[in-house]
């Protein structure tokens, strides 16, 4: 079934419908497939040929039990409870595995069907543990729920061996196994071959012995490994930080976007009280499908820890709580003192400001008269290379669905494994749907899919571009239909970052019929800081004089992965941000703001998509959300600014560009505003030599952000994966405890 | 259908003068409406003819009501009871039997190896009407599910024993325990530690009370 590893050779390569649809398998074109028209429960419903049955009996209103049925996953058709009954069949279909036939009659509801169900459950519970008070699925499990209706109450299950009894894999810090819940659907060792990569996974043994695992001792290392966590029906996988900690009918669930990266993530932040319980992600086929990273996932406990909840100033060597008067009178009365003048007052912007913040704080500045709003990043004190006048230069253009349809993807600088683990599986899924080719400029690393290693420096990227580089990826790429170049966010951080940007927009504009047509850019920057692309779009980068200005007052919002040189020894610094970390540091005064949970911003991801986030708990201690802690100190340094509460500030933001506002849709950039960008890359740099590589801009997935810093379970998986350290030691020595009680058992 | 059925049997003991019709609350409307369910006004027209057709002649209607009779034979109750010990019992001193079903103060119950019943399946929280238990639970260091906050609110508390009822494990338990005022509040705030005392202090009653009450569940 699922004993041979999925490759792409087995794979056609002819059809590429990368858009999810109707259709029962991936392969197939559901927008050019014929209609056909059959009766469910004596409704007609009409469906693309080449549906699974068990997706027009949903259409026509019925709902059919399912465990192994995923519909963004391949049919596996092994757990039976789909069955319904076809008009003329001898005996019920799985719905699941059989495309629906034109002018079939089917019954989702006859008492046969029902009869064939309820014998399927039968021989489910049959080996299923009762021990549903025990499981974290309880509330929540598909074979809970469909066992109330399909379900005896009494067993006829009387063997003298007793149930099933299967030994607890051990899949790392993040995934708990209970391995005698399995009901063997297969959903996760699916998602772990399709989606992930994680090629390991798979099933050995046949029948009742059938066992998920890895075949030899070893974690599960994906960025997307929390995911099988929420397909298994049971509770077979659950969560480990989460384990025991919550039932799912105490959590209030609040839908808002992840701040812990670019893609901009459509999560359910599952809280309790003043704690955010878990993180799970919500259905949006524009951006997330429905998967999230592991750090947008299980980053979320770094939320209670190191959290500033009070104002502080520092007296002598250490900080001194203080009231929200004291410290912002502080602020502004050492404004003055310091004597700053114009671009003399310095702010720095981190990867987690919202774009709320990032507004109010630019106008503050500005009415200081200060251009010098910084980046945190390598090169963030100086204007960035691409400019922030075309939108086009600094976006993922090619949209997140839309890369799947590339045919030759080059990376440049980037490991979109980890900066963007999400969109990276949409990579591996062009890869095995429609056979796309990749190649790498810059560092090796663990992909998902197979690619060939160019080079490592802004040299090859100019050889590669302009031809100067023999090799089969060379090839494809020249000759592709829709080819992308990805940008890594690093690359303009990187001293070659003009002359990389130069011989990038050289080749696509001499290559404009394949790069750019009406519904392709095949030029895109993957961006990965949640409040980049915001910051770009606001304009928050300094001005050109501004960077050769020495700063006598810094502001950091959010900053703590600045470099520390940019910080003057007699400055006066203020950090505003919700986590002690290395920002706080530095900071004469501390201002606590807000984490991403805690309020409702607008967040632009890296294809310059604004989702609105929401507020799931209310902020700890007297921290305060970001805008309006600006917003007060302005008045108190006498420039107030002019909104007074959210909906005056996103008219400001408005103004600004109504990009901004405009929740959940996407603008793309026009095409002469595309080839003005692109004619300003060209300008600024000339073709180099030099072969200094590009570097990763973190060398470590789990731990990005002050979130994820403070994160026990982020060190957990470091320790793991990372460092590679038996999980066994980091994590709760659940598995041992139990496999020996089996094991006794058996 | 049960209408149906009620005024079939009601129909064949009628005549033998056993059946107490049930009468109901609200007006019953549709076609099946018992026979003796005539409109309301017809009702009272049925009492009044009752009434005159009750059994005796006038003479003995009319002696009953010249020799008080009937408040004469009440009169004889209350001094039938005057010489009786009376009911009341000397309450601290003195107690009545109580039911096995008695829900008074709660406890948590052990297994005999004196591993904790609880295993923090939040059912009781879930179903507490009065939302008076606060369960915080974890894995412990042996990786069991154990709760590390059990906390029952003895004020918001209304006895209902859906608590109870709803345990898996039979760990948290009403005990026949009804006298445990106090004279602060917070002192009602009952924590885990309280609850596994009461259950260590009552254990015998409790298997007890389960025992007995096995038969009728």
């Amino acid at each position: 079934m699922l004993r041979s590893a999925i490759t792409r050779s087995q794979l056609s390569r002819v059809a590429k419908s990368s858009h999810r649809s109707l259709s029962s398998s991936a392969f197939r074109n559901a927008e050019t497939a014929p209609m056909i028209k059959l009766t469910v429960d004596g409704k007609e419903v009409e469906v693309p040929q080449g549906t699974a049955l068990i997706q027009a009996c949903e259409l026509a209103g019925a709902t059919i039990p399912r465990f192994c049925y995923h519909d963004r996953l391949a049919i596996a058709g092994n757990c039976r409870m789909c069955l319904v009954e076809v008009e003329r069949a001898p005996k019920p279909v799985a719905s699941c595995a059989m495309p629906a036939m034109p002018g079939s009659n089917v019954f989702t509801n006859s008492e046969r069907t029902n009869k064939a169900r309820e014998g399927v459950m039968e021989f489910l519970l049959a080996n299923h543990p009762l021990d549903c008070p025990i499981c974290d699925q309880g509330g929540e499990c598909d074979l809970q729920d469909q066992s109330m209706r399909y379900g005896s109450d009494r067993s006829r299950f009387f063997e003298v061996t007793g149930k099933r009894a299967v030994e607890n894999k051990d899949f790392g810090p993040l995934v708990k196994t209970s391995m005698n819940r399995c009901i063997q659907c297969t959903r996760c060792v699916r998602f772990a071959n399709e989606v992930a990569g994680v090629e390991e996974l798979g099933t050995t043994g046949r029948g009742n012995d059938l066992e998920i695992g890895t075949y030899v001792q070893k974690t599960l290392d994906s960025e997307l490994s929390g995911n099988i966590v929420d397909l298994c029906p049971v509770g077979a996988l659950t969560s480990k930080p989460y384990a025991f900690t919550a039932r799912p009918w105490e959590l209030k669930t609040t839908e808002t976007v992840d701040a812990l990266d670019a893609v901009g993530s459509n999560i359910r932040v599952d809280s309790r009280g003043h704690e955010v319980m878990r993180v799970q992600p919500r259905v949006n086929d524009d951006v997330n499908e429905e998967w999230i990273s592991d750090r947008t996932r299980y980053a979320c406990d770094g939320l209670k820890y190191q959290r500033l909840t009070n104002p502080l100033i520092r007296v002598g060597d250490r900080f001194q709580a203080a009231s929200w008067p004291d410290a912002l009178a502080t602020v502004a009365d050492s404004l003055k003192k310091s004597g700053a003048k114009g671009d003399e007052i310095q702010a720095i912007a981190g990867s987690l400001a919202d774009t709320e913040s990032l507004v109010a704080l630019k106008d503050l500045l500005n009415k200081l008269g200060s251009e010098n709003t910084a980046l945190e990043t390598k090169r963030g004190n100086a204007p960035p290379v691409h400019g922030v006048d075309h939108r086009s230069n600094y976006l993922f253009n090619v949209t997140i669905p839309g890369s799947e349809d590339a045919d030759a993807v080059l990376f440049i600088g980037t490991n979109p494994r980890h900066e963007a683990a999400v969109i990276n599986s949409r990579f591996r899924k062009s890869y095995l749907h429609n056979g796309t080719d990749f190649g790498v400029i810059g560092d090796k690393f663990d992909a998902i899919y197979d690619y060939e290693h160019i080079g490592v420096d802004a040299k090859t990227v100019g050889d590669f571009l302009s031809g100067g580089v023999k090799s089969p990826f060379a090839e494809k790429f020249k000759n592709a239909k829709k080819p992308l170049i990805v940008v890594g966010s690093a690359v303009a951080e990187h001293q070659d970052a003009e002359s990389v940007y130069a011989a990038i927009a050289k080749h696509v504009e001499t290559n404009k019929e394949r790069f750019l047509t009406e519904e392709w850019n095949g030029f895109s920057t993957l961006q990965r800081a949640a409040s980049r692309t915001a910051a770009y779009d606001v304009g928050f980068v300094p001005s050109h004089q501004a960077q050769s200005t020495k700063a006598k007052f810094i502001y950091l919002l959010n900053a703590d992965d600045f470099d520390p040189d940019v910080i003057p020894r007699d400055a006066f610094v203020v950090y505003q941000g919700h986590h002690g970390d290395v920002g706080a540091q530095y900071a004469d005064v501390v201002l606590p703001g807000v984490a991403y949970t805690e309020k409702g911003t607008t967040w632009i991801n890296t294809e310059g998509r604004a989702q609105l986030g929401r507020a799931a708990i209310s902020a700890p201690g007297a921290s305060r959300e970001d805008w309006k802690v600006i917003k007060a100190l302005s008045e108190l340094i006498g420039k107030p600014l002019p909104y007074e509460d959210i909906v005056a500030i996103r008219d400001r933001l408005w103004e600004i560009s109504p990009a901004l506002t405009r929740y959940d849709e996407l603008e793309a950039p026009s095409s002469v505003s595309v080839g003005l960008g692109l004619a300003e890359l060209v300008k600024n740099g000339q073709a180099t030599t030099s072969t200094t590589p590009f570097q990763k801009p973190f060398e470590n997935f789990y731990q990005t952000d002050p979130v994820s810093r403070a994160s026990v379970t982020m060190a957990n998986c470091v320790k793991s994966f990372v460092k590679g350290q038996n999980s066994e030691e980091t994590s709760i020595p659940v598995g041992k405890d139990e496999q020996q009680k089996q094991s006794k058992h058996a | 259908m049960i209408t149906r059925g009620y005024s079939k049997v009601a129909s064949n003991l009628k005549p033998f003068g056993l059946v107490n019709i049930r009468t109901f609350a609200t007006p019953q409307s549709g076609p099946h409406v018992l026979s003796t369910q005539a409109p309301s006004n017809q009702t009272k027209a049925n009492a009044i003819k009752h009434q005159a057709q009750r059994p005796g002649s006038a003479l003995d209607k009319a002696s009953e009501l010249f020799f008080f009779t009937e408040i004469l034979r009440g009169m004889w109750v209350v001094a039938e009871q005057a010489f009786k010990a009376p009911y009341t019992i000397m309450y601290p001193f003195e107690k009545s039997p109580l039911s096995p079903r008695f829900r008074g103060e709660h406890a948590l119950r052990r297994y005999p190896t004196g591993e904790e019943r609880c295993i923090a399946c939040k059912l009781c929280e879930a179903i507490c009407p009065a939302q008076a238990i606060t369960i915080e639970s974890e894995a412990r260091d042996d990786g069991a599910r154990r709760t590390t906050r059990y906390d029952i609110d003895m004020t918001k508390c209304i006895y209902c024993g859906y608590c109870q009822e709803a345990c898996p494990v039979d760990a948290i338990v009403e005990t026949q325990n009804a006298e445990y005022s106090t004279e602060t509040r917070e002192e009602l705030l009952y924590n885990k530690e309280k609850l596994l005392a009461n259950g260590d202090r009552a254990e015998a009653e409790i298997a007890a009370n389960i025992v007995a009450d096995h038969p009728y569940r």
